[in-house]
């Protein structure tokens, strides 16, 4: 059966395709993502059944009243909620008007890998202007949604949201739902983005970059850091590949001046199922002055935890539980380079709006995203150090300010327009007229749960007050580092007697520069020109707020606050572990695991049927990776035992590395990549393959 | 809080009861680091041998019924029967400088996350747990060597790791049993083509300009164009010059192979050949080009003619920029020859040098008018050379162009 909404839209369309081409652009939305406007009130229509049709086609779209080309799925970006019930069947009849090869993924459903949607691995692709069938059972429940795995279709429009319903109750309990897709939109296309990426690298659209002015007056971090960062050719301003220089940030498909809008009656409890179906975009979530209960994380439900920010990698998904009192508020989805932000509005009427916060100025990369950290270092002495780092030290850039030519799209008068007043929201940084010291002091240690001013250089203090950021900015830096005492590393194996050397003094790049792309660290890894850097002390970063949010004073999600609410499915040990490298080369637009792109060929990477992997994603690069596993779900090892969050997607932070727990229950080839677009089509992908035991070894 | 009422009875059904109860109940005060509340005063943590001793024994009653039982076997119990004991040495409390949880924070906070995150100490968003372990760091149980007591049972994730071999890599794909080899052949063409194999191009005029200089106002050129992969490019570079109203006074083109041979460099290799100055010449080149530190770009490249003159030409730039869009480029061009050669101009050593400043303001990226000034000068014969031509051997020019590329 094929939903009557649906039906009733496309007779709509091509009314309005009669009627004018305006009208007709304003018909190119979803009813569930109509802003609320003109009385437009009404119930989420859903696309669901048993048998649902879609169909992919060229679309206009109108973002923040500009219209631009797009993509769309039933002639909406994003496409229709696909609304399902865990335990049903469904056939969906994906049916292409394009003249390229497309494709339909379902992201975090677990389909028989032949229904998984991406071409050569799981299917051979929808040919153009035909159509495919997909069927499956459906087993499962939660937040998740879909979208194209060929070419550059996703940034095109190719998108919608899922949702499944439990068969039994809903341990979450809410009164009303609100379904927010975010999306970065550009009326450039999918395929000139990435050509631009390629000619020019990460500097043809950040407009944030490091200047001589921004130098002057004294911004973003000193002469003696930038130097070093340049002889490394490295960019620590490089924080997004592609930025609000051309993408809108989108909430269901409209733009922060579309503001779309979700009702709700005061005091109900309300649902809010996130989902970053963005291209390349993570996203800084918040609703100021209402704090956010996170009960689930890419469709599986974890235990309740409330915070007031959390970052949402590319493609993961999360819900939250929120309690809103009589008045509008804005949700907001800034992107983490700051270049722009996402809003919609909550209110309990149609018409209402809420002060929107500033953009919080863009975050420089510390020497932890180099992998320069040195917690993980050894197993000596050393590995005490970790002991003084403090993970939520304030970013260089947000004390001492952002560059003053920085450039953010237009997002960035939304504060005035809409009447915001500082300070009545925490998570805004301070400004950088704001000193060093009075900076880290004014953190807020009580609420992080620190109960101690670890910022003060107190003798007992000094190590928790340490951290390896602090270390690269003056004045904060030789603060902290007054109260450190040197000889705990004088018995420091004598790797990590180098390492810290340089770092007593400050800046370091000098020698770091020798160890940047040393592959004894790494040698399963490809040597060629698409390795640019190998993390020379990778660390785990799951308990550290995302790029920029750290020093916040309110509550930040980290993947340590994730614990399954279900005891997880498979609580074995694994029976191996497994290193996995992602790597790249910014200058050439590089991106691959291990050194080898997915066109090398790649090798697969072979799983066990059932077997249980210990798998460590291990971030070579300066930018975070959301790395997508399909087909299966895993756990993450963040200390919780066998109520690990499960997980279709991690994001892994730079430098940094990941250890998740899968159980390979999937039979096939799946497809396992880095979900920012452009680095999966930069090669940043592989096949896995899961086969019975077949007795030999390798 | 209303919340946990209504997560509780479905907790209730679940099989971990009787451990995640009570700390869901709790969870609302302490899940949160940036949380304000008091969390539940808790006990110092203490080393407590035992209670990691019964986390150990997990794996090897658990252990999964797979046909490789033999390698994991040991792997199990090593990392149960001794997660302290090589790494003594990383007692926290050996380390001069180093606090203890315990002893650096208040009493109803004995936990930090970092320490908790280390493994010093259990916060309490986790459930119940036994006395932590301090020595056993995550990345050390990671490795295996340990077992880490930020858990409340050891299972699942606190696990460490067996060390069973890979699987061997499949030789088929799945998806044939399913549509066919020939179908998925094409799927599997669409997939190496726009994962990693794409080719593109880009041609980029570093110097356009009209160049004013005393009486001999003219324009000059210097561009460069590729196509091709990651590493393997065809690249065409062109630079000349000219009067205003007069012939072309030098004009020269490369058709160059390009290889990647590290992160931020290509060797280069191919030929020049010169329109002008007359009489024209054919050159085998090989060179380099590439992104020194501190982001100077720079190539080099020898030039060896038909005629056997051997010439070396070094050229550099260095975007600053100023702004995000206003950038000062300095540039500097070098050439040198083994011989000195009447016929093409062009004298022995250093035959002569370019300099210039160019401000650009990046209206776009790909369009970028500027101005700029120039100084040029000839060296040993070449100057020689110029004068019997009645041309200048050094001079200034104030330059003005457009820089842009697509």
């Amino acid at each position: 059966m094929i939903d009557n909404v649906a039906l009733e839209r496309r007779a709509f369309l091509r009314a309005a395709a009669l009627t004018g081409a305006g009208f007709g652009v304003a018909g190119a939305m979803p009813a569930w993502a109509q802003p609320v406007s003109g009385g437009l009130v009404r119930p989420l229509p859903t696309v669901s059944g048993n048998d649902i049709a879609l169909t992919i086609g060229k679309v206009a779209v109108r973002v923040d009243g500009k219209v631009s080309r797009a993509v769309g799925i039933n002639g909406t970006v994003p496409g229709p909620l696909v609304r399902l019930k865990e335990g049903q069947k469904v056939r969906l009849r994906v049916q292409s008007t394009l003249d390229e090869e497309s494709s339909i993924h379902w992201h975090g459903l677990l389909v028989p890998f032949a229904m998984d949607g991406v071409p050569g691995i799981s299917f051979p692709g929808i040919m153009p202007r035909s159509t495919f069938d997909y069927e499956f059972e459906v087993n499962q429940s939660g937040t998740y949604w879909y979208h194209s795995h060929s070419a550059y279709q996703e940034e095109d429009g190719v998108y919608g949201p899922i949702v499944i319903d439990p068969a039994g109750p809903d341990p979450v309990a809410f009164d009303r739902e609100h379904v927010l897709v975010l999306s970065d939109h550009s009326p450039m296309a999918g395929a000139t983005i990435y050509k631009k990426l390629k000619q020019m690298g990460g500097g043809y659209f950040n407009m944030q970059r490091l200047t001589l002015s921004g130098q002057l007056a004294g911004r973003d971090l000193p002469a003696s850091e930038r130097r070093e960062w340049a002889k490394m050719r490295m960019d620590p301003a490089d924080i997004a590949d592609v930025t609000g220089s051309t993408y809108n940030f989108t909430v269901n498909g409209f733009g922060p001046f579309d503001n779309w809008t979700g009702l709700f009656r005061p005091g109900e409890r309300v649902r809010l199922r996130i989902i970053n179906a963005a291209a390349q975009s993570n996203f800084n979530v918040r609703i100021p002055d209402l704090p956010m209960t996170v009960v689930q994380a890419d469709g599986q439900n974890v235990r309740p935890v409330t915070v007031d920010e959390l970052q949402i990698g590319v493609a993961e998904t999360y819900d939250v539980v929120v309690t809103p009192g009589d008045r509008a508020y804005s949700f907001v989805s800034e992107s983490i380079d700051r270049s722009g932000l996402g809003r919609a509005t909550l209110a309990p009427r149609e018409g209402m709006s809420a002060p929107v916060p500033p953009l919080r100025p863009r975050p420089v990369l510390t020497m932890k995203d180099m992998g320069m950290d040195m917690s993980g270092m050894n197993h000596g002495g050393m590995a005490g150090m970790a002991g003084m780092d403090m993970p939520n030290a304030p970013n260089p850039a947000a004390v001492r300010g952002v560059d003053p030519s920085a450039e953010q799209n237009a997002s960035r008068n939304l504060w005035k327009l809409t009447g915001w007043k500082e300070p009545t929201d925490h998570g805004t940084i301070k400004s950088a007229a704001v000193a060093a010291s009075a900076a880290m002091a004014g953190m807020d240690h009580a609420a992080m749960g620190h109960g101690t001013a670890a910022a003060t250089p107190a003798p007992t203090g000094s190590m928790a007050g340490m951290d390896h950021s602090a270390m690269t900015q003056g004045a904060a830096g030789s603060g902290s580092m007054a109260g450190m005492d040197h000889s705990a590393m004088t018995g420091a194996a004598p790797t990590g007697g180098t390492a810290a050397a340089p770092m007593g003094h400050g800046a370091s790049g000098g020698s770091m520069s020798h160890s940047m792309r040393d592959f004894s660290n790494a040698p399963q890894v490809d040597k060629n020109p698409g390795v640019q850097t190998i993390s020379p002390n990778p660390v785990d970063r799951t308990g550290e707020p995302g790029a920029g949010l750290e020093g916040l004073d309110h509550r930040v999600l980290t993947y340590r606050d994730l614990v399954s609410l279900n005891r997880n499915p498979d609580v074995r040990a694994p029976t191996r572990s497994l290193d996995i490298h992602l790597t790249g080369n910014m200058e050439r637009y590089m991106w691959s695991f291990d050194g080898v792109k997915m066109s090398e060929p790649a090798e697969p990477i072979p799983f066990r049927l059932n077997e249980r992997v210990r798998v460590t994603l291990i971030n070579d690069t300066m930018m975070p990776h959301p790395i997508h596993l399909h087909g299966h779900f895993f756990e993450l090892v963040t200390g919780h035992g066998a109520y690990g969050p499960r997980k279709h997607t991690v994001n892994v932070a730079p430098g940094g590395k990941v250890s998740f727990d899968v159980t390979a229950d999937a039979q096939g080839d799946w497809a396992f990549h880095c979900h920012n677009l452009y680095h999966m089509t930069a090669g940043m992908m592989r096949v896995v393959t899961v086969r019975p035991d077949q007795g030999g070894n390798q | 809080m209303t919340f946990v009422k209504c997560i509780l009875p479905l907790l209730a059904a679940t099989a971990s009861v009787a451990v995640a109860a009570p700390a869901a109940a709790q969870m609302n005060h302490s899940n949160m680091p940036g949380m304000t509340m008091p969390m539940p005063a808790k006990k110092a943590p203490a080393k407590k041998p035992a209670a990691k001793k019964t986390i150990a024994k997990k794996p090897i009653a658990k252990k999964p019924a797979a046909k490789k039982a033999g390698p994991k076997k040991p792997v199990a119990q090593k990392g149960a029967t001794k997660p302290a004991d090589p790494h003594a040495g990383h007692d926290m409390s050996s380390m001069p400088g180093m606090q203890t949880p315990a002893a650096s924070a208040p009493p109803q906070t004995t936990c930090l996350p970092e320490h908790a995150a280390m493994g010093h100490c259990t916060l309490p968003t986790t459930q119940p747990a036994p006395p932590p372990e301090p020595t056993c760091m995550p990345e050390h149980a990671a490795m295996g060597h340990c077992t880490p007591a930020t858990t409340n049972t050891a299972e699942g994730t606190s696990f460490p790791a067996g060390n069973a071999p890979r699987p061997p890599v499949p030789t088929d794909h799945a998806g044939d049993a399913v549509y066919g080899t020939p179908a998925m052949e094409m799927g599997r063409h669409h997939l190496k083509e726009f994962h990693g194999d794409q080719k593109f191009f880009q041609a980029l005029l570093n110097v356009f300009e009209a160049q004013l200089r005393n009486g001999r106002d003219g324009y000059e050129w210097d561009g460069e164009a590729w196509y091709g992969g990651d590493i393997n490019r065809l690249w065409l570079k062109s630079e000349g010059e000219a009067a205003f109203g007069r012939p072309v006074e030098k004009a020269e083109v490369q058709a160059l192979y390009s290889r990647a041979i590290g992160p931020y460099f290509n060797v280069q290799g191919g030929v020049r050949y010169d329109f002008k100055p007359n009489p024209s010449r054919v050159y085998a080149t090989v060179g380099f080009e590439g992104l020194a530190p501190s982001f100077f770009d720079v190539e080099g490249a020898l030039f060896l003619s038909n005629k056997g003159e051997l010439m070396a030409r070094l050229e550099g730039y260095y975007d600053q920029r100023i702004t995000q869009r206003l950038i000062l480029q300095p540039r500097a061009e070098l050439n040198f020859a083994a011989q000195s050669s009447r016929e093409i101009g062009v004298g022995k050593g250093l035959s002569d040098a370019e300099l210039g400043l160019r401000l650009r303001y990046d209206i776009r990226r790909e369009f970028a008018p500027y101005i700029g000034v120039q100084y040029r000068r000839a060296f040993g014969d070449t100057r020689q050379f110029l004068r019997a031509e009645g041309e200048d051997a050094a001079g200034w020019s104030v330059v003005s162009g457009i820089r842009m590329w697509f």
